[in-house]
């Protein structure tokens, strides 16, 4: 691996340029370089690992036991990423993917937009793999933009990227697979956590337990019957929750949600929700690719073949950005991904690209099974997907409540980027990572159709601001990039 | 929903063929609208909503002139302000040479007969633009201009006329067009639809409807290119436009600044969707950059481009067809089509329910195009247009 620290190092191009440094970009990047392609992972982080290892070659937290067993793997693939021959960057913002123009039209090539050290460039590709992870799904109840709430996740990331442990009494509030994961990760290291607060509907075991028999030759079954059994013996579990609400003046104070139809209280000084993880495709979706309403996943899935090829050239999509399939299936759809892209770039043939992909489909079908199971179980209730309270905030870049959103739908505004104009809900710094579920699932209500027939928002490069300084300075060609750098 | 016939059917569903619809069924017409994709779906819905008579090319000031009167009563029109602000726009010189070339060109103007551009000194380009940079000379002011919501204008035009009994028809898009008798003929993807008249409102693809009535035109498609700042503290009432380098800057209530100026991306009309250029958008934000040295450290959060029909003269084609009865044109705005809007509907509802009117509109007709090979499109054909120029 060798590490590039600015713009001016990277190479004009790149047979393949990895966006993301999670499990899958860093096994897509392995394979890719393996199979004799120049290739360069972009990754905004400060080092490879993505969200599930994050900071895995520097974390702070070295008692093993507190992030778990299944935290350090990422380590191992860590090690063969630096082994390879692969350029990386890393604090590098990807902020636009597209065609790649010419005099002529649009090339073949693809155009990417990266921000590294304070400078903006331009670089091309002949194949991008996307491998941008998940993102916590949002979770608008009221009071969840008081100070004193914040994702699960983000508790995480402090965790691991800096071994920070919140103050104070905690409660974890939520539902997923990873909801008792983070849970037992920060009690382990030393969270005071005064409850667990379960919303998973209850009905929604009927549908799970079709999915038993997969799921019970999953490996998950014993990594959550391991996890349940620890939480069960460590937290005050509460389950069934309903009308989860955050509340007090300037700062949260206290967590209400009825049980069996009697209100309860819970004084706290940190609420951590957490409703699951749904596919991050605002670079897939400024990139063009076409993607699909999953009803099973709630979200959005980019439509990608069986090679992870989406609908736009050259562009594969890798990892849960493709679908949730969790850390198992990561790396392996990252292989996959790279195989077929360096069968495309002619470097091996198709013979070749059966002969590896093989062995690693077979893999990957056995790392998915049981998330038909887990999908069914952790759905979150609709009531905290879909904001029944008028004044709950929506999108909070701009401060759209649901009251707002359902007015608009009634004068006949029928999907999310009609709404822009009206509300500007989406058009804040996030795009739409905190409110585009839950504004096209209340449109999609509200109108009586499909999530589908509503669409979602065209979102637009660049997906990550970029200062205007940057973009002023924008190199044209190697000449003038000289030239302004200076 | 009506099975009556329409008396007019309008193709294309932007600012103007919107407009036209409202103001024609305000004559007490019967309207049917068909658009392809949804209402404002391209440049009308995703253009920098300046409304500008300003720098305007000297043949359309008249009808400018006319439709700025609509937007300074927009409310009263379709019951929606549309966003519509007049902080004025303000033409700014960057050299001493420019500032000249601005006074010859108001002088022009006043012998005209136009009063609405100003020429202002350094002093009252500084008060009106305190954030100007200090190299400027001066420039040309129009008071009554501003800039509005472009989507939400375009709605608000749609709704109206759909109270006032015009049918508004969305994902139909129209394969053929032909006449027999007094009968227009629009075969759709969704059926074919008749009416005595058809208006030509279909933007970027509106150079295929021409082609349907013999009439082929020189459209290019073009992809003009728009970038949003985060919100900044206010320091920008009026809408700022260069001359020399391609700019258009506007603040608008809730802090953003959208930069625009005419730097095209690559437009794929067919797949609906537009290439963006990013190193002619680093050429706007080194623009940015120079003239208002506050902004150097903004974010840009996004760029987007919309897909437009620009005419080789940079005028639009308005007026009747030039091979058929009963058939007109309203297309080819050349990107400075959205502020022409409410006044050119009702211009063409004037045309289209008295055969004529008072608006000079001379420079826009169709035949300036006419090209070698197609004057001989038939002999009903030429002899149509020979009645319409008698």
């Amino acid at each position: 691996m060798n590490e590039l620290r600015d713009v001016s190092s990277l190479s004009e191009r790149y047979d393949i340029v990895v966006v993301g440094a999670g499990p899958a970009g860093l096994a897509a990047a392995t394979t890719s370089s393996e199979l004799g392609a120049s290739t360069l992972v972009l990754d905004e982080n400060a080092g490879p690992g993505g969200q599930i290892y994050r900071a895995v070659t520097s974390t702070p937290v070295s008692a093993r036991e507190i992030l778990g067993e299944d935290y350090w793997r990422g380590a191992e693939l860590a090690t063969a990423f630096r082994a390879s021959s692969s350029s990386y960057a890393r604090g590098a913002t990807v902020w636009s993917v597209g065609p790649a123009l010419d005099e002529s039209g649009c090339s073949e090539a693809l155009e990417i937009g990266v921000s590294l050290g304070g400078s903006a460039r331009l670089i091309q590709a002949r194949e991008v793999i996307l491998a941008t992870g998940a993102l916590e799904r949002p979770f608008p109840i009221p009071g969840w933009t008081l100070p004193g709430v914040m994702t699960a996740g983000a508790a995480q990331i402090a965790l691991k990227s800096s071994g920070l442990v919140p103050d104070g009494r905690v409660v974890v509030a939520g539902c997923g697979p990873l909801l008792y994961l983070l849970t037992e990760q920060l009690r382990a290291a030393g969270a005071n956590i005064v409850a667990l607060i379960e919303t998973t509907p209850r009905t929604n075991w009927a549908q799970a337990l079709r999915q038993f028999p997969d799921f019970v030759r999953s490996p998950y079954l014993t990594k959550g019957l391991k996890l349940l059994w620890g939480a069960r013996r460590h937290l005050r579990i509460v389950s069934g929750a309903t009308g989860l609400q955050a509340s007090g003046d300037g700062r949260m104070t206290e967590v209400t949600f009825r049980l069996r139809g009697k209100e309860e209280r819970l004084a706290c000084d940190l609420l951590l929700l957490h409703q699951g993880v749904a596919p991050n495709i605002n670079l897939s979706n400024a990139t063009g690719c076409v993607h699909d309403w999953d009803d099973g996943q709630l979200a959005w899935i980019p439509r990608v073949d069986e090679w992870f090829l989406s609908t736009v050239p050259g562009v594969s999509i890798a990892g849960d950005g493709a679908g949730i399939g969790g850390a198992e299936s990561a790396p392996l759809r990252g292989r996959m991904a790279a195989i077929a892209a360096a069968t495309r770039l002619g470097l091996i043939g198709a013979d070749e690209r059966d002969r590896r992909a093989t062995p690693v489909r077979a893999e990957l079908s056995r790392a998915l099974r049981g998330r038909l199971f887990l999908d069914a179980l952790y759905q979150p209730a609709k009531e905290f997907r879909i904001p029944t309270e008028e004044n709950v905030t929506v999108c909070r870049c701009e401060e759209v409540t649901a009251g707002q959103i359902r007015e608009t739908v009634a004068l006949g505004v029928v999907g999310p980027n009609q709404m822009k104009s009206f509300l500007r809900c989406g058009m804040g710094p996030c795009q739409g990572r905190l409110c585009g579920l839950t504004v096209t699932e209340m449109i999609a209500e509200a109108r009586g159709v499909s999530p589908q027939e509503v669409g979602y928002y065209r979102l637009r490069p660049p997906v990550k601001p970029v200062t205007l300084a940057e973009l002023a300075a924008l190199p044209k060609t190697e000449a003038a990039m000289r030239a302004v750098v200076r | 929903m009506s099975t009556t016939r329409p008396d007019l059917i309008v193709i294309g569903g932007g600012i103007h063929g919107c407009s036209t619809a409202l103001h024609c069924a305000l004559r007490g017409l019967k309207v049917l609208l068909l658009e392809k994709d949804y209402v404002g779906r391209h440049s009308s819905g995703v253009n920098a909503g300046g409304v500008r008579q300003l720098a305007r090319d000297v043949a359309e000031i008249p009808l400018s002139v006319y439709a700025m009167e609509f937007w300074h009563r927009i409310g009263e029109l379709v019951d929606d302000d549309c966003g519509f602000t007049c902080d004025g726009q303000v033409l700014v010189a960057e050299t001493q040479d420019e500032f000249k070339s601005f006074r010859s060109r108001v002088q022009e103007l006043n012998g005209l007969g136009y009063r609405h551009e100003e020429l202002i000194d350094a002093a009252e380009l500084r008060r009106l633009v305190p954030a100007v940079a200090e190299t400027c000379p001066g420039g040309i002011v129009s008071r009554r201009d501003g800039a509005a919501d472009p989507f939400r204008t375009t709605q608000a035009f749609r709704r109206k006329a759909e109270k006032l009994g015009a049918r508004v028809l969305e994902g139909v898009i129209v394969t053929d067009v032909t006449r027999e008798g007094s009968t227009w003929t629009v075969r759709t993807s969704a059926g074919p639809f008749e009416a005595p008249m058809i208006v030509n409102a279909a933007g970027a693809w509106a150079d295929r409807i021409a082609a349907m009535l013999g009439e082929p035109v020189p459209l290019e498609v073009i992809a003009p290119m728009l970038m949003i700042t985060a919100r900044v503290p206010a320091f920008i009432r009026p809408v700022v436009i260069l001359r020399g380098r391609k700019l258009s800057f506007k603040q608008f209530a809730n802090g953003t600044v959208l930069i625009g100026g005419g730097h095209l991306g690559r437009p794929v009309r067919d797949q609906n969707v537009t290439v963006l250029d990013w190193v002619k958008l680093a050429e706007s934000a080194k623009t940015v950059w120079d003239v208002f040295p506050a902004m150097r450290a903004t974010t840009i959060l996004r760029a987007w481009a919309g897909i437009e029909a620009r005419m080789p003269d940079d005028i639009p084609v308005f007026g009747k067809s030039s091979t058929a009865d009963g058939a007109f044109h309203q297309f080819g705005f050349s990107a400075h089509g959205f502020q022409l809007g409410p006044g050119a509907g009702a211009v063409m509802a004037e045309l289209v329910a008295t055969g004529s009117t008072n608006m000079p509109i001379e420079a826009f007709r169709i035949e300036r195009f006419r090209m070698e090979g197609t004057k001989t499109a038939g002999g009903a054909k030429e002899s149509a247009r020979q009645v319409l120029e008698g």
